[in-house]
């Protein structure tokens, strides 16, 4: 019974995290975007910038409605399905999650309106503050959360009583815990990286078309400025997260990396079928010496392996090992596509080639597909535990009947694939549709582009703002 | 603060404060869930697009001190969380489903065309089922739940009560007074004479329910009728019900022939006043007769941390808040959809 309502539970955790990560991924993202389009349109005045915020408002109204309505959800659920867990650590977690809500879901909900409704209402200064104060709080809440997921990963400055329960010592510690820094950054970046390739994607789309020409002109070329730095960015991050986990969760990077026996100057396994039975992997392929270099910087560094432990305290291997790939690759394929972009963009045939188009709408959704195998990997990568090495997730469930629980996780599936379903017909539909062009007809210039290769450059008419351009309807 | 938190106020300082946060949120969400509740009633969909439109920039505000509550509770009084919750699963669990619905249709409902009465029916469904499953909680709540070793004890329909279903049709005709009450203030022309028709109805189905509530739990908890009724305590709360009358006659009184705001504003009175007598039928418990505020306090270092959040951001934080209603000021001007949504 217990068991049964433990690994409902589980399931029903994982989903419903899985699914509402997607929306705050977007919502960061996509929230700093028009804070930028909203900042270059109060001082630029150039109605491209105007019409793009506009757009990108509109989605950005769908993804921000699914992450709130998908994160109530969670909070509560801490509580009804979690309850052992609850009573041990509210002293240390519980004020971290107030505060998020305090200084961010507040700061947002305070903010949205003016944002997505007040634009006819108050000045250009005023709506970028609006907008300013939006994507701060997103990035306020994603501090919050990834401290109190961080401190659950590698736990510090709490004591746990004879009783179970957490008593906090330092507050410093509890939220500066040793992978918080790296985690919040990998994350932060994944987002933005994640929001970088649906804009290039969208835009590309209307590039394709021949429609909306000068605003997905302007977005793809943004986009693709920002994938080119934040792709390789990511990839370092990503680097100095994984040594970390290394030094701190040893077990997760071995389960990531394959390796059942503790070896120096480790292969790196490119792909292979890990056997948990066995302890082994089956059809390995490996590169010698690689890991090694990579997670110790030495051609002969020790790295723990997966028996080091008992195979009762190792989480599921081959889960771990496969979303590790499958982010990795997307982070690596990203990287290719944002170079490419870089070396059309200096041959001036970056909005003229259409294979290129087609590849950016490829990779439109590949950023959540990264994100999603990311969180599989540290998430299930702790796994026994839910607090890492202190509280095992079996000890931490509620005292619910298994059928109440069966009951919610079918309709968690059933009412959040409806969603699913839903935003991706107004989404898609609102995507299609593009950017309202209020600029007036320009003839082609061919070689504009060719001309100018500086940041925000692809304006291609000279701005006229239309008096009272701020209160035009979209 | 640290010599503050060794004092015996301290659980009273935060028990305020999370008692702060939902009367906040019954008021303010009860705006907007009281619209939804009466959306299928209007008669036009003119209406229906001014009803939505007067609530969309502040929805997501209101509906944050729902989350604001949940985790003030966890951080302040654990037990309170890790008790009720797993307690209410099921009610809770279709309450967030509720207000998923209805929170997606304010997004989706406006970029619909052909299936828009589909989203007006989950606008509606979700806010009724949201306010109805919040009375279940409470009747709940106000009967006690079963508790062994600090943990919840019961099963998966032990909220199920008389009480719950009345409190929980109680809360619906409330929260729908305070939208007819909005809706007076909010809109104009026929949807505002809707607002006055439909704010008669509500009213009677609050006061009726009220009167059972109160008298259905003196009947069926003993401490809840001893609270009232001993003998210094009647005297002392023998206003409360009294003035509870009077601002009923208030109402009554007002959505025809008062100023615009004054349904609306004594609704809210009217709320005010029936989460004091929930206050005085509960008080000191968390967890009612079971865990009391200075038992289920978490540690004092965590309050301090906690405390001082409270304190300095929650002021802040009404001040944007109302902010935001006063930019969006007076009558809703209907356009189609607000600004940007052409």
């Amino acid at each position: 019974m217990t068991m049964d309502a433990l690994a409902l539970s589980r399931l029903q955790f994982a989903f419903t995290v899985g699914f509402h990560i997607l929306w705050p991924t977007l919502t960061i993202g996509t929230a700093w975007f028009v804070t930028l389009l909203s900042f270059l349109w109060w001082r630029t005045g150039k109605t491209v910038y105007r019409d793009l915020m506009r757009f990108w408002m509109r989605l950005f109204a769908l993804v921000f409605g699914m992450g709130v309505v998908t994160g109530i959800v969670l909070s509560y659920q801490i509580g009804t399905n979690w309850a052992g867990f609850s009573r041990s650590v509210a002293n240390v977690l519980g004020p971290l999650l107030a505060y998020e809500t305090m200084t961010a879901f507040f700061l947002e909900a305070g903010f949205i309106g003016i944002m997505l409704f007040g634009e006819s209402r108050v000045s250009k200064a005023t709506h970028f503050f609006a907008c300013l104060m939006v994507a701060g709080g997103a990035l306020i809440s994603t501090t919050w959360i990834i401290a109190a997921n961080s401190w659950m990963q590698t736990p510090a400055g709490a004591v746990a009583d004879a009783g179970g329960i957490f008593h906090v010592v330092d507050w410093w510690q509890v939220i500066f815990t040793a992978s918080f820094p790296y985690r919040l950054a990998h994350m932060v970046c994944a987002s933005f990286l994640t929001c970088a390739f649906m804009i290039a994607g969208v835009s590309a789309f209307h590039l394709w078309r021949g429609q909306h020409v000068a605003a997905s002109r302007t977005a793809f070329s943004m986009a693709l400025w920002l994938a080119l730095v934040l792709a390789p960015l990511q990839i370092f991050i990503g680097d100095l997260h994984g040594r970390n986990t290394l030094v701190e969760q040893p077990t997760k990077l071995a389960a990531m990396e394959g390796l059942w026996d503790t070896t120096r100057g480790p292969a790196m396994t490119v792909i292979a079928w890990p056997d948990m039975a066995a302890q082994k992997n089956l059809y390995a392929l490996e590169i010698p010496h690689l890991a090694s270099l990579y997670l110790t910087h030495s051609w002969n560094g020790e790295v723990e392996g997966l028996k080091a432990v008992s195979p009762a305290d190792q989480p599921n291997v081959p889960i771990v090992f496969f979303a590790f790939r499958i982010m990795a690759g997307i982070g690596m394929l990203l990287l290719m596509t944002a170079l490419t972009g870089l070396v059309l963009r200096m041959r001036g045939r970056l909005y003229d080639t259409r294979w290129f188009q087609y590849l950016a709408m490829t990779t439109t959704p590949l950023g959540l597909v990264a994100v999603l195998a990311g969180w599989t990997v540290t998430e299930a990568g702790r796994q026994p535990w839910i607090i890492y090495g202190v509280l095992r997730t079996a000890d931490a469930v509620a005292p619910v009947a298994a059928g109440a629980v069966t009951t919610s996780l079918l309709i968690f599936f059933a009412v959040y694939n409806l969603l699913l379903l839903a935003f991706l017909w107004f989404a898609g539909r609102v995507a299609f549709k593009g950017p309202t062009d209020t600029s007036p007809e320009v003839a082609e210039r061919p070689g504009m582009e060719r001309a100018s290769v500086g940041l925000f450059t692809h304006s291609p008419t000279t701005p006229l703002p239309a008096p009272g351009a701020g209160q035009a309807k979209a | 603060m640290t010599e503050l938190m060794q004092a015996d106020h301290v659980p009273l300082l935060f028990a305020a404060a999370a008692l702060f946060c939902v009367t906040v949120y019954v008021l303010a969400d009860g705006l907007d869930l009281g619209v939804g509740i009466l959306f299928l009633a209007a008669p036009r969909d003119q209406d229906r697009d001014v009803m939505m439109a007067s609530i969309e920039p502040v929805w997501d505000g209101n509906e944050t001190w729902l989350v604001m509550g949940g985790t003030l509770l966890f951080a302040a009084f654990p037990a309170g969380y890790y008790v009720l919750l797993p307690a209410f699963y099921l009610p809770i669990m279709f309450m967030l489903f509720a207000l998923i619905f209805r929170g997606v249709a304010f997004g989706f409902r406006l970029q619909a065309t052909r299936f828009r009465p589909v989203w007006d029916a989950a606008f509606f469904a979700g806010s009724f089922l949201a306010t109805f499953c919040q009375g279940l909680i409470l009747g709940g709540l106000i009967e006690g739940v079963p508790v062994e070793n600090g943990m919840f004890s019961g099963g998966a329909f032990s909220f199920l009560s008389v009480l719950g279903v009345l409190c929980g049709i109680g809360l619906v005709g409330g929260y729908a007074l305070i939208g007819a009450g909005w809706l007076i203030w909010k809109a104009e022309g026929p949807t505002q004479v809707f607002g006055r028709e439909i704010a008669r109805a509500a009213l009677i189905l609050t006061a009726a329910m009220m009167l059972l509530v109160s008298l259905w739990s003196a009947w069926s908890v003993p401490e809840v009728a001893a609270r009232w009724f001993a003998l210094p305590n009647l005297f002392w709360l023998a206003p409360v019900p009294l003035l509870t009358l009077a601002v009923i006659a208030g109402i009554w009184w007002a959505i025809w022939n008062g100023r615009e705001a004054q349904t609306f504003v004594l609704s809210l009175v009217l709320f005010a006043l029936g989460l004091f007598g929930l206050v005085v039928s509960l008080w000191p418990y968390v967890v009612p007769r079971q865990v009391t505020v200075w038992d289920g306090l978490s540690d004092p270092r965590s309050l301090a941390f906690l405390g001082v959040g409270v304190m300095v951001i929650i002021p802040v934080v009404l001040a944007y808040q109302a902010h935001a209603y006063w930019i969006f000021r007076g009558k809703v001007q209907h356009e189609g959809g607000h600004g940007s949504y052409g």
